[in-house]
């Protein structure tokens, strides 16, 4: 039901039209405003003991090319393309489901188990990992129960990637299974009557079609991961950071908001370099298929 | 669909559901360190979640934020969706750009740049000031939500009323909202879970005395190590259970996520 579109009204009133946006343009250049204070706290020099900062400078820029720093970095990507391949790996089976089984109930059921956590909040869900992943935690009493003895799981880059894939599932999932809707199921089983078998036709009919999917729900995932900041900071406790830890800590230990910012505009930075790839990447898909 | 693959869904749905699961189970337990499984029953931590102040006064933020935020940000995007819709003008692109921008920015950064904006300008650290954050922060949501509905509205029926003679603020007022408003409830539903849920900008620009409830739950985390958070996990994990069951009955979630499936019902 495409609606006909009207600027009618809009022609009729302009000035009624503009007087009701003007709330959001304040709202917006508020919103451009505390960016430009980012950018701004960056090239400040940090006076120890004082909130205000001091005169403009480069060096908490060139203090950032410290191993820990670079460090960090690094960590930060791989945690953020490790989520993004594992949330497909995960995401694509459950989004399969809810598009092809053919039980109007069981279908129902998978997308409120996927979507429900989506609406949980960062703390709850992270609150929950801690509970599974602690040394007396679920998954310990479990591997207790079965006689394997304890790993150890809190703290680790391993248990931070579990919760962080966690957190990104759902929305892959929903994005993978919107892109999976377009494709007919008719040219599989076409494939498949030509003599192809189930793996084959998927893996050269259906899987190339989703590739667009795929691509745009991997760069949500790691544009997702890179904004974390209560899983890594309550699952990693500390020993496993992400910029955005880094940056609070900076922040609310040292009280040295000039490098915290500068840290957060060098984060942004990375991840616009990193988006704008994956996006070259998916181009290039898009031309071939 | 073969068994492996039954067997594989299964297990990735045991993943997603098992956190909120074991947490429900360890607000039962009667010790007051995490240790599972929980070997004496008790409702003693529900107790203590509901009577802690940090959580009552949190709660209380973070109700009067979330109001506060989510109806300022459905009345701002149901204004910029109708110019960015309805009009022509210089700037357009501009508006769009500050309005979705939030989107894609990192909240940490966000909460980051509030708190330094207000402590340059000496503006106090207030409710006000996380209100205006919650509102960038949820007002792409609205905005798009608006847009979706002005784009599948007929236009033709505000043609006709404006041809019968009645002035665009009333066809405004009599025809464009009551017509808007799935779209107008929808995205102030997203707005209120969204605020209520927030937790990284909300972070850097509340004190102590205007900690949201997820803030006042994370100090607590860092500082006991008891069940009381498992216990206000568990209310709030059924609360939304509740509250999406409900939304899919009135809604219908597929619909709104866009993964129906052509002729599934």
């Amino acid at each position: 039901m495409a609606g006909e579109k009207s600027t009618a009204l809009g022609q009729g009133a302009p000035g009624l039209l503009r007087g009701l946006a003007l709330p959001a343009w304040l709202c917006g250049l508020a919103f451009a405003a505390a960016l430009l204070a980012v950018f701004q706290y960056a090239l400040r020099a940090h006076v120890p003991g004082e909130l205000e900062p001091g005169g403009f400078t480069l060096q908490n820029f060139v203090a950032q090319a410290h191993p820990l720093y670079i460090g960090v970095f690094w960590d930060t990507l791989l945690l953020c393309a490790g989520t993004a391949i594992l949330s497909l790996l995960a995401g694509y089976p459950l989004a399969w489901a809810i598009l092809r089984t053919r039980s109007r109930l069981a279908r129902s059921m998978i997308l409120a188990i996927v979507i429900t956590p989506l609406f949980l909040g960062e703390i709850v869900r992270t609150y929950g990992w801690i509970v599974v992943l602690g040394n007396s935690g679920f998954l310990n009493a479990a591997l207790a129960w079965l006689g394997l003895g304890r790993a150890e799981m809190l703290f680790t880059t391993g248990g931070v990637l579990a919760a962080l894939v966690h957190v990104t599932l759902p929305i892959v999932v929903i994005m993978l299974a919107a892109g999976l809707a377009h494709i007919e199921p008719e040219l599989e089983r076409a494939a498949q009557s030509l003599g192809a078998t189930p793996a084959r036709g998927f893996f050269t009919v259906t899987l190339p079609l989703s590739l667009p999917g795929i691509l745009a729900a991997g760069t949500t995932a790691f544009a997702w991961t890179f904004s974390a900041f209560a899983t890594p900071q309550l699952v990693g406790g500390g020993k496993v950071n992400m910029i955005s830890n880094l940056v609070y800590q900076l922040g609310f230990a040292s009280f040295n908001f000039p490098f915290a910012a500068a840290l957060a505009v060098s984060g942004l930075a990375l991840t616009a370099v990193s988006l704008a790839a994956l996006s070259l990447v998916t181009r290039r898909v898009e031309q071939r298929l | 669909m073969s068994w492996w693959l039954r067997l594989l869904v299964l297990l990735l749905l045991a993943f997603i559901a098992m956190p909120a699961l074991v947490a429900c189970i360890v607000a039962f337990d009667a010790r007051s360190i995490l240790n599972f499984p929980p070997q004496a029953w008790s409702m003693r931590w529900f107790e203590r979640a509901m009577t802690y102040p940090d959580f009552r006064d949190g709660a209380w933020n973070s109700l009067l934020v979330m109001i506060s935020a989510s109806v300022i940000a459905t009345l701002l995007g149901a204004g910029a969706a109708l110019a960015l819709e309805k009009l022509e003008f210089r700037g357009k692109r501009t508006l769009e750009a500050l309005v979705m921008a939030p989107l894609v920015v990192p909240h940490f950064v966000v909460g980051l740049g509030f708190l330094t904006l207000f402590a340059q300008s000496g503006l106090p650290r207030g409710l006000p000031l996380l209100v205006l954050c919650h509102v960038v922060l949820v007002l792409p949501f609205v905005v798009r939500s608006v847009w979706i509905s002005l784009k599948s509205l007929d236009g033709r029926l505000e043609d006709a009323a404006l041809s019968l003679g009645a002035p665009p603020s009333r066809v405004l007022r009599q025809v464009t909202l009551p017509l808007l408003l799935p779209g107008l409830a929808g995205g102030w539903l997203f707005a209120a879970i969204l605020s209520f849920t927030e937790f990284s900008a909300s972070l850097f620009v509340s004190t102590q005395r205007t900690q949201t409830l997820p803030v006042a739950m994370y100090n607590y985390v860092r500082e006991y190590a008891d069940p009381s958070i498992a216990a206000l996990s568990a209310i709030w994990i059924v609360t939304t259970m509740l509250l999406i069951l409900a939304a899919d009955r009135w809604l219908g979630l597929s619909r709104v996520l866009g993964t129906e499936v052509p002729g599934g019902r």
